[in-house]
């Protein structure tokens, strides 16, 4: 058959097909999951809750809700604990740690490579919930760190009290360093042997190499890195709930738990709502540099 | 200090930091293993009493851990063959045709992979609520679904780009629907990427945590993930072991998806000799 033929045929097909084929899952992601960003803006103007006078009613309340969430002291404690999470365990502690651990491995004896990063991965393989019950053992009162301290004489520290931020953030750099580890570790095999090793001839200290060099080389992989680590950061919840409650006190009360709380603790779903909408927006900002860098 | 202890320290540091960074990464994972098997687990990392499969004998024979485990893997599964099978007709016109809006299409795709999804679930709840889908396991499924769509879209229609169209050209010239082309043909070419999708939106459920915990309320209806939550909060304190033993079973899908993901990537795609001859 010529290729004439064939054309014919692609063009009778095309013109009805594709849309049948984009459909299903187009609508589905119209209902489950666009719609739903939509509610989320108009619930926000809304007094929607579960209980009480104004569950009967939907009112539109303007912005009361955006007046509520900036008198809300309760609310800039969140936003700050959701800032220093954010940067002391995603921009921070994975992407350092992690590109620390790829530059370290480089060139290292194979077998070593493997374990060390088998152990880095384990802990990003482990579902959250096991991360946090973990991670709770490891930082509670008995638990497997007070009984090292113990062990050297040193006194204990009730940490999931005393520096419950901390916890939550190392539970964090422990869960997911492994993904900053994966991209560094490609990226720097990317970098060509050659300039290293010219620079190195031209007198250039391994610091020298490494700012100069290196790091220049693998900008656009930090920035790609930077922005998916702080958005998988940033609706993180199961890991932060199961270990600390967002507590004590509110101390680790982060922007999702605080909305969790909001919304199905006091049963306030429109102010709920209007602060899952601050989320959905530094969300959808990170979201278009993403993209913006992949294109 | 002379040159050659530096050359020396140089050459050790790099294994001191990583061997220490790989202790502190270990220690947690290694409580819940030595737990699970401990007959009197503590909170600490120690020695086991005495080694014992009770925990898990324990664990396995219970009938709401049974059905946790089983509600997660109907979930999970149903989840992944529903990406997969929407995701390559979703994929196929934007691999194969000339579309007006394909280009601003697959970056809203793209776009819509990394936006969080902690961010929707009070809508979500609330819609679910007014269309009766809230407590109900295949209403989660829908979400999920819906929730990882956009990623199998964007995967399988890279993964399509690489398969070539002259195959399934000639199974058009045999008398083939486009259908049947994209079932015998285009799909089997495909495997390796159908499985990337598959393992990789099962094993983000199969952790996922925030999403039934707000869409379901009975206990019967809670996946593994809920179950553990809820033994986490309500025997924690005092059955170290059990609850070890059910963390370490829960996490073995996770731990296998992961290693199976890995012999389909390295693998590739050896697709060039279909064409050739």
């Amino acid at each position: 058959m010529s290729s004439l033929a064939v054309n014919a045929l692609h063009k009778k097909r095309k013109s009805y097909t594709w849309f049948y084929f984009l459909f299903p899952s187009i609508a589905i992601m119209l209902v489950f999951f666009i719609y739903p960003i939509l509610l989320t803006f108009f619930y926000s103007f809304t007094n929607l809750a579960l209980t009480g006078e104004s569950a009967k009613e939907l009112k539109f309340i303007g912005l009361d809700n955006y007046i509520h969430m900036f008198k809300d002291p309760a609310v800039k404690v969140s936003i700050w604990n959701t800032l220093i999470f954010l940067f002391g365990s995603a921009v921070i502690g994975q992407q350092v740690l992690g590109f620390i651990i790829a530059l370290l491995m480089k060139h290292k004896k194979r077998a070593f490579r493997r374990v060390i990063g088998t152990i880095v991965l384990a802990g990003w393989v482990t579902p959250e919930i096991v991360c946090a019950l973990c991670l709770y053992s490891f930082f509670g009162d008995e638990g497997t760190l007070n009984s090292i301290l113990a062990f050297l004489g040193i006194q204990e520290v009730t940490w999931l009290y005393t520096v419950p931020m901390l916890t939550i953030i190392l539970a964090n750099i422990w869960h997911g360093t492994a993904f900053s580890m994966l991209v560094f570790q490609a990226a720097l095999d990317d970098v060509p042997s050659e300039i290293e090793e010219a620079a190195v001839v031209d007198g250039a200290s391994r610091w020298q190499v490494l700012s100069r060099i290196i790091i220049p080389y693998i900008k656009d992989t930090i920035t790609t890195n930077m922005m998916l680590v702080t958005l998988q950061t940033l609706g993180v919840f199961g890991l932060i709930y199961a270990m600390t409650g967002g507590g004590p006190g509110n101390s680790t009360t982060t922007l999702p738990i605080f909305m969790y709380n909001q919304a199905f603790v006091n049963y306030q779903l429109g102010y709920g709502t209007a602060i899952s909408l601050l989320l959905l927006v530094i969300g959808i900002v990170l979201s278009l540099f993403y993209v913006r860098s992949m294109k | 200090m002379n040159a050659k202890q530096r050359k020396v320290i140089y050459r050790i540091m790099p294994y001191t930091i990583l061997t220490l960074i790989g202790i502190c990464f270990i220690l947690p994972l290694l409580w819940v293993l030595v737990a699970s098997i401990d007959s009197n687990a503590m909170q600490s990392l120690n020695l086991p009493h005495r080694l014992t499969e009770a925990n898990y004998v324990d664990v396995i024979r219970n009938h709401g851990n049974q059905r946790a485990f089983l509600i997660g893997l109907i979930m999970s599964g149903g989840q992944a063959i529903l990406v997969v099978i929407l995701g390559l007709l979703a994929a196929y016109p934007l691999s194969r045709y000339q579309l007006k809006y394909k280009k601003s299409f697959m970056l809203t795709i793209l776009f819509m992979t990394s936006l969080p999804i902690t961010a929707v679930m009070v809508p979500v709840y609330q819609l679910f609520l007014s269309i009766k889908l809230y407590d109900n396991i295949f209403g989660v499924i829908l979400f999920y679904v819906a929730s990882s769509m956009p990623y199998g879209i964007w995967m399988l229609k890279n993964f399509m780009d690489s398969v070539p169209s002259d195959l399934e050209e000639a199974a058009w010239v045999d008398g083939a629907s486009v259908f049947v082309g994209i079932r015998k043909v285009v799909a089997p070419l495909m495997i390796p990427g159908i499985c990337t999708v598959a393992i990789f939106t099962f094993s983000g459920s199969w952790g996922n945590f925030f999403v039934p915990y707000i869409l379901l309320q009975r206990p019967e209806n809670f996946p593994a993930s809920l179950k553990l939550y809820q033994f986490f909060g309500q025997y924690g304190m005092v059955d170290y072991g059990k609850l070890a033993a059910f963390s370490v079973l829960y996490a073995i899908p996770s731990v296998v998806m992961y290693i199976l993901s890995q012999q389909f990537m390295s693998k590739g795609f050896g697709l060039q000799g279909g064409t050739k001859g």
